[in-house]
């Protein structure tokens, strides 16, 4: 089953359920460069972006527990911490965050459904690719940039229905697995 | 979990997406995202756009000591959990009330109500109304939306169960009745004071800062 994960969300399990740092440290290496990348082209400095890009990685180190292959690749997983912290830098007030799905210690992998989701983020990013210049430039806008986006999924047209069912099914699952617990 | 039929419009969860959402809505659109998998998927689906995007782009170069800093923070304690949800209440709720059950005030004719936050970009309360009863009749000046913790209401737009939001915008009178059963404790963010139809609860607006 675990040769079937991509190395990130095996390394991002290694620290979530091991506490492994060699395998903390291989995903700093693959995402703390693209972090600062995309910090910078937010607008902030130098230094500032150094300071995130700590500020996060520490966060993936302390919320690994939350991390689900199921619902999420490694790299959507890391983009919404990052992405939540950029945003709470900007407001008066942290943004409200929804309830944590709770921690499940006898969830089976479901390697069909966990293989299914990777399979969607590639065909995502080939999606991405094949965006007409200045769609992939509005996206880029919208995730990268500090512009507030509104009707992405007007504006593009990317296959993100099968996304949004895989994610729905990881989260049956974990709720299916809670009652079984604690019914 | 039961069905829920009322979701977060498409535009609204976009701006939580980003962040530009003031507090008191933002906390409303977290509690549905607390008890709605569908809407909790669709704003994963979004991260997964920027994840693809994250992956793809070209790195900038670190400081040479970047990689031992990191390393070397990990040992330190981690933070405080969050509060959790409890009772009817999700999770940013709760934070809302400090952790504490509310500390209802009378606003007449049984219901009540506790304010979370006012301020310039909006107002955020939590209304129980007995069954059967009638919210006064009003009107918006802006965007209001309702997410029902317990109970039911029922209005012109249809009925509304726990984790259901009504999104009201300005044209919108509308007459919320809360259903049989339990008390209907719902959630509400405002941009703008209700402005009721009747004239003496408009009088009491101020009072009552409903």
């Amino acid at each position: 089953m675990k040769n079937e994960l991509s190395d990130l969300a095996r390394d991002l399990i290694a620290v979530r359920d091991a506490r492994d740092r060699a395998a903390f440290g291989r995903l700093f290496d693959h995402f703390a460069p693209r972090l600062k990348a995309m910090l910078l082209r937010g607008g902030l400095r130098d230094g500032s972006a150094e300071d995130v890009v700590q500020d996060v990685m520490l966060a993936v180190w302390h919320k690994a527990a939350q991390f689900d292959p199921h619902r999420a690749d490694a790299a959507a997983w890391i983009y919404g911490i990052a992405r939540n912290r950029r945003i709470d830098m900007a407001r008066r007030r942290p943004l409200a965050q929804p309830e944590e799905m709770p921690e499940i210690e006898s969830l089976e992998p479901d390697a069909a459904q966990i293989l299914a989701l990777q399979q969607e983020a590639a065909q995502l990013g080939a999606a991405l690719s094949r965006l007409a210049p200045e769609q992939a430039e509005a996206l880029r806008a919208a995730y990268f940039d500090d512009i507030p986006h509104s009707r992405i999924s007007e504006m593009t047209g990317l296959p993100l229905g099968t996304i949004k069912s895989r994610i729905r099914l990881g989260l049956d699952r974990l709720r299916h697995e809670l009652r079984k617990i604690a019914p | 979990m039961t069905e829920i039929s009322h979701h977060i419009p498409e535009d609204i969860l976009d701006a939580y997406r980003a962040g530009t959402l003031p507090h008191a809505f933002g906390v409303v659109v977290a509690a549905h995202l607390s008890l709605c998998d569908e809407c909790r998927a669709r704003r994963e689906a979004g991260d997964m756009i920027g994840g693809a995007l994250l992956s793809r782009a070209e790195g900038a170069a670190l400081r040479p000591d970047a990689r031992d800093r990191i390393m070397a923070a990990l040992d330190a304690p981690p933070p405080p959990p969050p509060i959790r949800g409890s009772g009817v209440f999700p999770a940013p709720v709760m934070a809302e009330l400090g952790g504490r059950p509310p500390r209802w005030r009378m606003l007449g004719g049984g219901i009540r109500q506790q304010i979370l936050s006012a301020d310039r970009e909006g107002s955020l309360r939590l209304l129980c109304i007995p069954p059967g009863k009638a919210v006064p009749e009003h009107g918006h000046r802006g965007l209001e939306l309702t997410l029902v913790l317990q109970g039911s209401f029922s209005d012109s737009e249809g009925a509304f169960h726990r984790g259901d939001v009504e999104t009201a915008h300005d044209a919108i009178d509308h007459q919320p009745v809360a259903g049989p059963g339990a008390p209907c404790i719902c959630l509400a963010a405002t941009d703008a004071p209700l402005r009721f139809n009747a004239l003496v609860p408009r009088l009491l607006q101020p009072i009552f800062r409903i």
